[in-house]
């Protein structure tokens, strides 16, 4: 099966690419939507400003919505689970795909004893409120790495929540539709088994 | 709850590992690849590679270092050393860089800091800053600590957030290869100072120089070559005494 990888210039695909070649999938970066036909999955990466799915919005969100209507699986990884809720507060004039209800945020800092810094960066823990398929064969706790701001409001669709300062979405799954905010391609074996699983259920 | 990171750094010159004693004397310890495989089967969170190679030749040797090193790794791998331009740090990435570190470059040139965080955005942009204690600040040095930069460290690192970096690498001239401990005192006016992760490095010697680090010092990841590559200190011995300490770490 052939899995794309959606490039919209919000960051670097290095590192996706490398992690799903090391687990056997080969993705190719479809230069513009209509190469999306042959694709039995989609990869939606991204860093950055949220901003920055403006492109994603321009070029791709119709046919990735359609896509998602026909059953075809997707993972978002870091803004690419951002994208799928309504809309983020770091560019509100942008609407998200609007898969998931609900608006981004940014995580509150905070002061005194209790603050914490943002960004959130680093291996923090994955905590499963409600098992599926995504996060097969991880263990309770397990930690992956993340580097962001904003975050997602935990919703029905929540697989697991992060806590730094406050709990938010790190994982959530809605059918074929599955994403985390953080980065499996460098979060380790965690993040290879998350990359896996996503394979088995775009196989699926 | 956040983990504190533990970061291994390979000093690179020509395609080897090598630590410098207070940036001098340099002595051979090994194949950077083969460190970085040994470091990542022991739990490290992340790589630094720092090249101090200082040739025509650096670029190519890096990137291929770079390669050689991320073909396995699924962990985040920052470079360092000699990246001086936009081009420098897109040759970086390219190979497999996460994160570009610049030290002398934001310096002169900051920036770059902005034009990187623009095209790579924040989390991947670190600023570099080598500093030791001058009268009750923290005097920042260039090129690799032999030029006084007339900066302070706090000062400069409020600067680099404000520009764009999505962290601070903060070496202690003063301890750096010493084993006497971590500056505490300037690591920890740097980290209240800004809301990015910094990261603390220079003179690691005991496991319980990192609780300090990590307590009085403030840091979020803590940085150190020596003490890992010659096998004095596996990572895990390391994580599992911070964790018996209280400090929270990923096992």
């Amino acid at each position: 099966m052939r899995i794309a990888l959606i490039d919209y210039r919000a960051g670097n695909l290095t590192s996706v690419k490398k992690a799903f070649a090391a687990i056997g999938a080969d993705l190719f970066v479809p230069r513009q939507p209509s190469e999306l036909a042959d694709a039995g999955a989609v990869v939606v990466p991204g860093v950055g400003h949220f901003g920055a799915t403006e492109t994603l919005a321009v070029d791709w969100t119709d046919t990735i919505r359609r896509g998602i209507e026909a059953g075809r699986p997707l993972l978002g990884i870091c803004l690419g689970l951002q994208w799928l809720y309504e809309g983020s507060a770091e560019a509100p004039e942008l609407k998200g795909l609007g898969l998931l209800s609900g608006q981004c945020y940014r995580l509150p800092g905070g002061s005194g004893a209790t603050s914490v810094k943002v960004p959130h960066v680093g291996w923090n823990a994955l905590d499963i409120q409600r098992p599926d398929s995504i996060v097969e064969g991880v263990a309770p706790g397990s930690q992956v790495y993340f580097t962001h701001s904003f975050v997602a409001p935990i919703t029905d669709e929540t697989v697991a929540v992060t806590v730094h300062g406050q709990p938010f979405a790190a994982v959530v799954q809605r059918g074929r539709v599955a994403a985390v905010q953080f980065h499996p391609e460098k979060s380790g074996e965690v993040g290879l088994t998350i990359l896996r699983n996503f394979l088995r259920l775009a196989d699926s | 709850m956040l983990s504190k990171r533990i970061i291994a750094c390979l000093d690179v010159r020509d395609g080897l590992v090598v630590k410098g004693i207070n940036f001098e004397g340099l002595r051979s310890a090994g194949d950077p690849a083969e460190l970085a495989r040994r470091y990542n089967a022991e739990g490290i969170d992340e790589l630094v590679i720092l090249d101090i190679t200082a040739t025509l030749e650096r670029r190519r040797a890096l990137a291929d270092t770079i390669r050689r090193v991320a073909r396995e790794l699924f962990i985040p791998l920052a470079v360092g050393g000699g990246i001086h331009s936009e081009d420098d740090a897109a040759a970086a990435v390219d190979a497999g860089a996460d994160k570009v570190s610049l030290n002398t470059a934001a310096l002169s040139n900051p920036s770059l800091v902005t034009t990187l965080a623009r095209r790579y955005g924040s989390q991947a942009v670190v600023v570099a800053i080598d500093a030791k204690h001058a009268g009750n600040g923290f005097a920042v040095y260039a090129r690799s600590g032999q030029a006084a930069a007339d900066r302070d460290a706090v000062e400069w690192a409020r600067e680099a957030e404000d520009r764009g970096a999505g962290e601070i690498l903060l070496t202690s001239i003063d301890r750096d290869g010493t084993k006497i401990g971590f500056d505490c005192v300037m690591n920890a006016a740097v980290s209240s100072a800004v809301s990015i992760p910094v990261i603390a490095s220079g003179g690691a010697g005991t496991l319980d120089h990192f609780v300090d680090v990590f307590t009085q010092g403030r840091a979020d990841a803590a940085l150190a070559a020596s003490i890992f590559h010659y096998a004095e200190t596996s990572v895990r011995s390391l994580k599992e005494h911070l964790q018996q300490r209280g400090i929270p770490v990923r096992l």
